[in-house]
């Protein structure tokens, strides 16, 4: 599966005309791409974190059960939310990776390892606020919190193991293997712990009783996931935009680019 | 099937003699068994080496009482998580031993090199493994067990749940394994890696004798623990032998 990759020296070249999806594989391509893209999935996301924060705090309804504790979940939920499909969406383009072999394909992966640790330590670190004033405990072995902590190791190796390999391509396809496996277990860690709270009733609580939400309440929250995810897009494809820079400095296009005489570095 | 013969050595397979010559045809069995019978004899010229792990297990296992408490009801609550702990932890220590010297000497290149199917030589490394690191803790479990005041149901499920769940710390940990090989900072690394993986195999693991002593019935724990070494046992030699070309690129 090579001819992707072969097509990159071509590839800018074509800017301008239609451009196919194949011809996004290429880092060349991609890279104005991504930088057209992101600053609108920035203002979007700005837009609606005011939006959605506007909802949240000002707008819904204070709950009559939690008082004013509760609005914490317009960003425990969406970034929890996020924190999981990050892993997924990394899990799709290491799939994409391994089998075609495309080295923007594993950029992608290794742009959103960092988003995704940091939703989930968002929504650890909320969700432990919250838990205080509604359970009277900052943690308790919930399956969700601990499903999200393991989570946020399995976030964790994929960055230690990125670290450690100096070989960026070998990085990347022993990063994908991980997230791969990772991908798979996730479901079964998730089930598995699930069961072990229930087996063990001594300290549960309930997060599943809260009373029916407002639909207010469930808008602020969308807008808030929205915000969310397009900020990862945003942020992720300026990440992938600096790892191609990274990566690529030796190729031509980079230095026909920035403006540089010669090839840089 | 061209066994290397007794005297066969890593010199010998340094050479080339690692191939199986005779026949034309590279089946999946005879890559198996030659695989295992290698790791088998290499592990037991190397006994000293295996003899630490299994201190290392009792040791951990011998440490709880110290630092909680010796009082028998309490320890008979925490054997069954302290031993699977200590198993975990025990196959951790043994992890690196796997792949580590056939890649420091070139063997490994060599194996990936034959004709024979990589996730078949792979698994006989890791079916090897756990004949000598994992089946030795599951043959300590119920002496240990009675330290921690064990009645001979808990035994019983214990090392069953042992049994079942062992293989599947070698399964996982083998890719792990591969994925750190010659990387920086390997042992640790593979720690994290790992680890956070083991984590269901944990809990159904403990979980049996948990659940026989909360008066229900081990055997939802044990079958998950089999369904998920058969999960294992299907993808974990291909992730394995992935995770092997992809360190000897």
């Amino acid at each position: 599966m090579r001819p992707l990759g072969g097509q990159r020296r071509g590839a800018s070249r074509k800017r301008g005309g239609s451009v196919n999806l194949y011809q996004l594989a290429s880092p060349a391509t991609f890279y104005p791409f991504a930088g057209k893209l992101a600053p609108w999935f920035a203002i979007a996301a700005a837009l609606l974190t005011i939006a959605g924060l506007w909802i949240g705090f000002g707008i819904a309804p204070t709950d009559f059960q939690q008082g004013e504790a509760y609005r914490i979940i317009f960003i425990h939920v969406p970034t929890a939310w996020m924190s999981m499909f990050i892993y997924l969406v990394m899990g799709f383009w290491s799939i994409l990776a391994l089998t075609f072999n495309t080295r923007l394909s594993a950029m992608m992966a290794q742009s959103l390892v960092p988003s995704g640790a940091l939703m989930t330590f968002i929504a650890l670190w909320t969700g432990a606020l919250w838990g205080r004033p509604t359970w009277g405990t900052y943690w308790a072995w919930d399956a969700r919190m601990t499903s999200e902590l393991i989570l946020l190791f399995l976030y964790f190796g994929v960055m230690a193991l990125r670290n450690a390999i100096d070989d960026a391509r070998r990085a990347d396809r022993a990063c994908a293997v991980l997230t791969i496996v990772g991908a798979v277990n996730i479901p079964i860690i998730y089930f598995s712990v699930q069961w072990w709270n229930t087996l063990h009733q001594g300290a549960s609580v309930s997060m599943t009783a809260a009373p029916k939400m407002a639909s207010i309440m469930l808008m602020g929250m969308l807008v808030m996931a929205f915000a969310a995810w397009f900020y990862t897009i945003a942020v992720s494809l300026w990440r992938v935009q600096a790892i191609i820079l990274e990566r690529e400095r030796g190729a031509g296009w980079i230095s026909a680019r920035l403006g540089l005489a010669g090839a840089s570095r | 099937m061209g066994e290397p013969g007794e005297a066969a050595s890593r010199a010998m397979a340094r050479e080339g003699a690692i191939v199986p010559e005779r026949e034309l045809e590279f089946g999946v069995g005879a890559a198996l068994r030659w695989s295992v019978a290698r790791d088998l004899r290499l592990a037991l010229r190397s006994r000293s080496e295996l003899g630490v792990q299994l201190m290392f297990y009792v040791i951990v296992v011998t440490l709880f009482p110290l630092a909680s408490t010796p009082e028998r009801t309490l320890l008979a609550i925490m054997g069954p998580g302290v031993l699977w702990v200590a198993a975990l932890l025990a196959s951790l220590l043994s992890l690196p031993r796997l792949f580590a010297s056939d890649f420091g000497d070139g063997t490994l290149e060599q194996i990936a090199m034959s004709p024979y199917p990589l996730p078949a030589l792979v698994f006989g490394k890791i079916v090897a493994h756990w004949l000598t690191t994992g089946l030795p803790i599951v043959l300590l479990a119920p002496l240990l067990g009675i330290q921690y005041g064990l009645d001979a149901t808990a035994l019983t499920i214990v090392t069953l749940s042992l049994l079942v769940g062992t293989p599947i710390l070698s399964l996982l940990g083998a890719i792990g394994a591969a994925l750190t090989l010659g990387v920086r900072g390997g042992g640790s690394l593979l720690a994290l890696l790992i680890l956070p993986l083991y984590v269901p195999v944990l809990i159904f693991g403990a979980g049996a004798a948990d659940a026989v002593r909360a008066g229900l019935s081990a055997s939802a724990n044990l079958s998950l623990l089999g369904a998920g070494l058969l999960i294992a046992l299907v993808g974990a030699p291909l992730a394995t032998a992935a995770s092997v070309r992809i360190a000897l690129d």
